[in-house]
C-alpha cells in the first residue's frame, strides 16, 4: 500500500506493507538515528515525533502515519533546541555509546514544549521510557536539568 | 598537565547525539542477504533429521546451513587472550543443540520477510534428552552436555566433560582448618547470586562481504576484533591474512561482546554466495541466545579474634556456565583473586569449586566478572560477622583491609585461567574511601539510628577491588603517524565500546606530544589498519592501551626531534620540541611547516611509531560503596535512597567520563541487587526474553547516585591512571543487601533483594 508522510518537512509517498512498522520504513528510507532496541516498545531508542509528539516507531504501524508529519533527529540539526539539548549531554560525557541518545533527546525536545518548569520528578516521569545501560541515567538528568534551568 | 584531567567532550559524541549512521546495521550494504538463525525449542536434544528442501526452494532464499554443510571445528566463541582459557566445545552448527535459543539451522534470503518465512519451512526431527536444569545436581548427573569425541580444552584448564565439569579451581594458604578452629568467631554462610543480562542497547549485530581481493570481511559491534579474527579464522578453516574484522561504533557491550555470535553464520553465508550478508539480532534472541552473568553459589567462612582482626577466609564455590564453557575458568577465578586480597592480613585463605555445564543459555563475560558475584557473598558475610562481633561494619575493615604500599600472596597464585603476578599495591586509597564515604552518608549518626515504625531506613556498606588489565597476558598497541597540517593520527587496536576511550586515548596522546587534543586523530579497531590490542575487557583500555599510547607518543616526539635536528643539521641534544616549534639556539620552524617540508620537499619521509604495552602487573582501582534504604515492614518494598561510591581509580584522565563509567557500573549493580532475574521454566525455557519481563533500572529507580573519585596517582598507569570500567558495579548488592539488614535486621543471601523475599524473611523473623 502507498502512504503519504512529510518526513522532516519533505513530503514522501513510500510503499509499506501493511504489516511493517514506521521503525523499519523509516530505516529503510535511510533514516538511520532512528535505533532498534528492544522490538517491544519498551527502551525508547525509536522514539521519533509524530505531529510533534513523541512516539515509538516500533510500535506505530507505517500505514497509520499515513498523512502526518514524522520528525527524526536528522530534521532538528539546524534546530538551536537540539544544539542546547545535545551539548548539554556532551559536556556531562552523557553521551557513552550514543545509541538511546537521539531518542532521548527527541523525548526531552517534546518534554520542553509540554511541561512548563518541570520539578525533577516530573522530568525523571517524562522521560521514564527512555532506558539507558550505559550512564545510570545521573549524567543525563545532570544534563537535561542544566539545559531547563537556562532556557527556562 | 594540559590535556589530561580535563573533562572534555568526546571525540566522536556529536556524530552519535545526532544519529549519525555509525553502528553496525547502520552501515550494511543495502544488498545484504537477511540471516535469520532457527533456534532450538528443546533444553536438550539431538536432531535426527534436517529436511531444508522447501526452505530453500522458497523465491529470494540463497542459502540454508545445517550441521551437515559447515565446517566441523570445535572452538570456544569466548573472545580472550591465547592460548585460550575456555575449552573448545562449541561447533558452528552442531547435531546436539544444548539449550532453548541454541542454534539449529542458518537461512539467509533476499530479505526479512523471506528469511522469516523459510524459518518455518525448515522441518526439524528432535530426539529429546533429559537436560540438566538444576547446576546444584549437575555435577555427575546421568545426563552428559558434552558427549562429543573432540572436546578438548588447554593443558591449564582443567574440564572433566564426563561429569559436567567445565573447570575446576583450587588453592590454599596457610591451615584452614587450625585456623578456624582458634578463632573466637566464626561466621558460616551460603550465598547465592543469579543470572544477570546485560541489556545493552544495540543489540548483536554482524555483516560480511568479499573484498576486492578476495578476503572476507567482517564488521561487527563487538569489544574483541582481533579476538573475533582469530577464532574465525579457527572455526571457518581459513587463515588470519584472509579475514578482516572492522567494529564501527558499538551501542553498549559490558562484556556481552565479548565473544563472537552472529559473526560465522553472516561469514559462512557470505562465504557461500559470496553476498553480503547481514544479522542483527531481535531483543528475544538477545536475551535467549546470547550470555548472562554466571550465576554462583558460595560457602564463605571467615574466622576472627575477638579485637576483629580476621584469621582465616574459607570460600567453596560454584559457577553454572551453562550450555557452554565460555570464561567458564577465568570468571571463577576472578571471584577469589580480586575479592580475597582486599582482606591481605588473614593467616589462612582458600578458595576453590567447580564450574559445571547445564542446559541453560550460556554464561558469559560481564561487567564486574565474578568479582561482583564474590564481593555479595563475602561482603555480605563481613557484615554478619561484625555483627556477631559487636563491631561497627566500617571499623571491621578498617582493621583488615589492604593499604598502600602493601601485597597479597594471592597476586601471584591467582590469575585468569592461569598464575598471577606478584605485586605491591603502589596506589591505594582505600582507607581515603572508607573514610570520605561514611561522611557523606552519615554513617555514624544512620548506622546507629533507632529503628522503627512501617518505613524504615537503613545503611549499609561494602568495599570492593577490581585490577587494569590482565598482567602479562593482555597486550595493546598503538600507532602515531604525523599529517602535512601538523596533524597525528592515532591508529588503536583498542575498542570504544561507548566508554569514551577513543577520547581518553587522544587525551593521553595529546599530553605527551603537548598538542591540544583536537590534533589528533583517532580510529579504533579495524584489523587491517590498527595495530593489535586485545580489545575492551578486564579494565584494561585507560591502562594496558593507554600505556601503549604513551609510548607511542613518546616515539613520535623523539621522532619529530631526529626530523628537527636533520632540517637544521645539528646534534638532536640540541634539538627542542615543545608541541608548536621545533627549535635549535639560533633556528625554529613550526611542526606544520617541518611536517610540510617532510611530506613534499626534503628528507622525505612519513614519521610513524608504533607502542606495544602488556602490563607486568594489574593495579586495582578501590572503592566503597554506601547504601542507604528504605524499607517499607509491610510489603517488603526496598527503596534505595542514596548510594555514594568513593573511588580510587588513579588519576583520572577525563574525570566526566571516569564518573559516567562508575555511575553507570553502579546502575548496573543496584540492577542485579533489586530487579534484575533471568527466569526459565521448569523446561528450561526463559521467561525473561523481552525488557518488558526482564526489568532494568529505569531512571525513576534510580533515585541518587553520589560519585566521588579520590586523588591517587598510581606509578605504573598513564599520567597516574588505573582502570574504572568495572569496579562501580561491585559493591551494590553487599552494601543493599548489609542496608536492608541493618533497616529492618534480615538477610538477604541469594539475589536479587525482592519484596517478596524481604516481606518472608521479615515474617519468619517475627514467628
Amino acid at each position: 500500500m502507498k502512504i503519504k508522510m512529510t518526513i522532516n518537512n519533505v513530503l514522501k509517498e513510500v510503499e509499506v506493507s501493511p504489516s511493517e512498522f514506521l521503525l523499519d520504513v523509516l530505516r529503510r528510507l535511510d533514516y538511520m538515528s532512528v535505533k532498534k532496541g528492544c522490538d517491544t516498545g519498551t527502551c525508547g531508542v525509536c522514539t521519533v515525533l509524530m505531529d510533534g509528539k513523541p512516539v515509538l516507531s516500533c510500535s506505530v504501524l507505517a500505514a497509520s502515519a499515513d498523512g502526518h508529519k514524522i520528525t527524526t533527529i536528522e530534521g532538528l540539526r539546524d534546530d538551536p533546541e537540539f544544539k542546547a539539548i545535545s551539548q548539554a549531554l556532551l559536556d556531562e560525557g552523557a553521551d557513552q555509546c550514543g545509541f538511546c541518545s537521539p531518542g532521548l533527546i527527541l523525548n526531552v525536545y517534546a518534554m520542553k514544549r509540554d511541561l512548563k518548569n518541570p520539578t525533577e520528578e516530573e522530568m525523571k516521569k517524562y522521560l521514564v521510557g527512555n532506558l539507558c545501560r550505559c550512564t545510570g541515567y545521573m549524567p543525563q538528568m545532570r544534563a537535561i536539568k542544566k539545559y531547563f534551568e537556562v532556557r527556562s | 598537565m594540559k590535556e589530561v584531567k580535563r573533562p572534555i567532550n568526546k571525540v566522536d559524541g556529536y556524530g552519535l547525539v545526532s544519529g549519525q549512521p555509525v553502528y553496525t546495521d547502520d552501515l550494511a550494504p543495502k544488498n545484504s542477504l537477511v540471516v535469520k538463525i532457527l533456534r532450538s525449542p528443546h533444553a536438550f536434544a539431538r536432531i535426527k533429521n534436517i529436511n531444508t528442501e522447501k526452505a530453500k526452494s522458497l523465491e529470494g532464499v540463497e542459502c540454508v546451513l545445517t550441521y551437515k554443510n559447515v565446517p566441523r571445528n570445535i572452538f570456544t566463541r569466548a573472545g580472550q587472550g591465547y592460548p585460550e582459557p575456555s575449552p573448545y566445545d562449541k561447533y558452528i552448527l552442531d547435531e546436539y543443540v544444548r539449550y532453548v535459543g541454541d542454534e539449529v539451522a542458518v537461512v539467509a534470503a533476499r530479505d526479512e520477510f523471506t528469511a522469516e518465512k523459510a524459518l518455518k519451512l525448515l522441518e526439524v526431527e528432535y530426539e529429546v534428552l533429559e537436560p540438566v536444569l538444576d547446576f546444584e545436581k549437575s555435577k555427575g548427573s546421568k545426563s552428559i552436555i558434552h558427549p562429543e569425541k573432540d572436546y578438548k580444552s588447554e593443558s591449564f584448564v582443567s574440564s572433566d566433560p564426563k561429569n559436567n565439569i567445565a573447570a575446576t579451581y583450587e588453592m590454599s594458604i596457610g591451615d584452614i582448618e587450625k585456623e578456624i578452629e582458634e578463632s573466637d568467631v566464626v561466621v558460616k554462610e551460603r550465598f547465592y547470586t543469579q543470572a544477570q543480562a546485560h541489556v545493552m542497547m544495540e543489540p548483536h549485530a554482524a555483516y560480511s562481504y568479499i573484498d576486492m581481493q578476495g578476503r572476507l570481511v567482517v564488521v561487527t559491534s563487538t569489544q574483541v576484533p582481533f579476538h573475533v579474527r582469530r577464532i574465525l579464522a579457527r572455526a571457518l578453516d581459513l587463515p588470519i591474512k584472509k579475514i578482516r574484522v572492522i567494529k564501527p561504533r558499538v551501542g553498549g557491550g559490558f562484556g556481552g561482546k565479548q565473544a563472537i555470535h552472529g559473526e560465522p553464520y553472516v561469514a559462512l553465508v557470505t562465504l557461500k554466495t559470496g553476498k553480503p550478508a547481514k544479522v542483527y539480532y531481535t531483543r528475544k534472541e538477545v536475551f535467549e541466545s546470547t550470555y548472562t552473568r554466571h550465576p554462583m553459589r558460595f560457602d564463605v567462612t571467615i574466622g576472627a579474634d575477638k579485637n576483629g582482626k580476621i584469621n582465616v577466609i574459607d570460600v567453596r564455590g560454584l559457577s553454572d556456565t551453562g550450555a557452554y564453557g565460555e570464561h567458564a575458568l577465568t570468571t571463577f577465578m576472578v571471584a577469589g583473586s580480586k575479592v580475597l586480597p582486599m582482606y591481605n592480613k588473614v593467616k589462612a585463605v582458600r578458595f576453590g569449586g567447580d564450574v559445571v555445564y547445564t542446559n541453560h543459555p550460556p554464561a558469559g563475560a560481564y561487567r564486574g566478572y565474578g568479582a561482583i558475584q564474590a564481593n555479595f557473598a563475602i561482603e555480605s558475610a563481613m557484615d554478619m560477622l561484625a555483627y556477631k562481633l559487636n563491631m561497627d561494619p566500617v571499623k571491621l575493615r578498617e582493621i583488615n583491609m589492604i593499604r598502600e604500599k602493601e601485597t597479597s600472596p594471592i597476586f601471584k597464585i591467582m590469575g585468569e585461567g592461569r598464575e598471577g603476578v606478584d605485586m605491591i599495591v603502589r596506589s591505594c586509597k582505600l582507607d581515603e574511601c572508607v573514610e570520605k564515604g561514611a561522611k557523606k552518608i552519615d554513617w555514624e549518626n544512620k548506622f546507629k539510628a533507632k529503628k522503627e515504625g512501617k518505613k524504615v531506613k537503613g545503611v549499609g556498606m561494602a568495599i570492593a577491588m577490581q585490577g587494569s588489565g590482565i598482567a602479562k597476558i593482555d597486550m595493546g598497541a598503538a600507532t602515531i603517524k604525523l599529517n602535512e597540517d601538523g596533524s597525528f593520527n592515532l591508529l588503536i587496536g583498542a575498542t570504544d565500546i561507548g566508554t569514551g576511550s577513543d577520547t581518553i586515548l587522544s587525551q593521553i596522546a595529546a599530553e605527551v606530544l603537548n598538542v591540544p587534543t583536537e590534533s589528533i586523530i583517532p580510529y579504533s579497531s579495524d584489523t587491517d589498519v590498527t595495530p593489535f590490542d586485545v580489545g575492551a575487557y578486564a579494565s584494561s583500555t585507560t591502562y594496558v592501551s593507554g600505556n601503549a599510547v604513551r609510548i607511542a607518543a613518546e616515539k613520535m616526539k623523539e621522532e619529530i626531534i631526529k626530523a628537527g635536528a636533520e632540517y637544521f643539521e645539528v646534534p638532536i641534544e640540541e634539538v627542542e620540541f615543545d608541541g608548536k616549534e621545533i627549535r635549535t639556539k639560533d633556528n625554529k620552524i613550526t611542526l606544520q611547516k617541518l611536517a610540510e617540508i617532510l611530506y613534499y620537499n626534503e628528507n622525505q619521509k612519513q614519521l610513524s611509531t608504533t607502542g606495544s604495552y602488556v602490563g607486568d602487573e594489574s593495579p586495582s582501582p578501590f572503592m566503597a560503596g554506601y547504601a542507604e534504604v528504605e524499607v517499607d515492614t509491610e510489603t517488603g518494598k526496598v527503596d534505595l535512597l542514596n548510594y555514594v561510591a568513593v573511588v580510587d581509580c588513579g588519576t583520572p584522565i577525563n574525570p566526566n567520563l571516569a564518573k559516567v563509567q562508575v555511575e553507570g557500573g553502579l546502575a548496573q549493580g543496584i540492577g542485579m541487587a533489586m530487579y534484575e532475574e533471568v527466569i526459565y521454566d521448569k523446561n528450561g525455557r526463559l521467561l525473561t526474553n523481552n525488557m518488558m519481563n526482564y526489568k532494568i533500572p529505569s531512571r525513576v529507580d534510580i533515585k541518587n547516585l553520589d560519585v566521588e573519585l579520590v586523588d591517587s596517582y598510581e606509578p605504573t598507569g598513564p599520567f597516574g591512571a588505573k582502570s574504572v570500567g568495572e569496579i562501580g558495579i561491585d559493591t551494590p548488592p553487599a552494601a543493599i543487601a548489609n542496608a536492608v539488614y541493618n533497616a529492618v535486621g534480615v538477610r538477604i543471601k541469594d539475589l536479587p533483594i525482592t519484596p517478596e523475599k524481604v516481606l518472608k524473611a521479615l515474617k519468619e523473623k517475627q514467628n
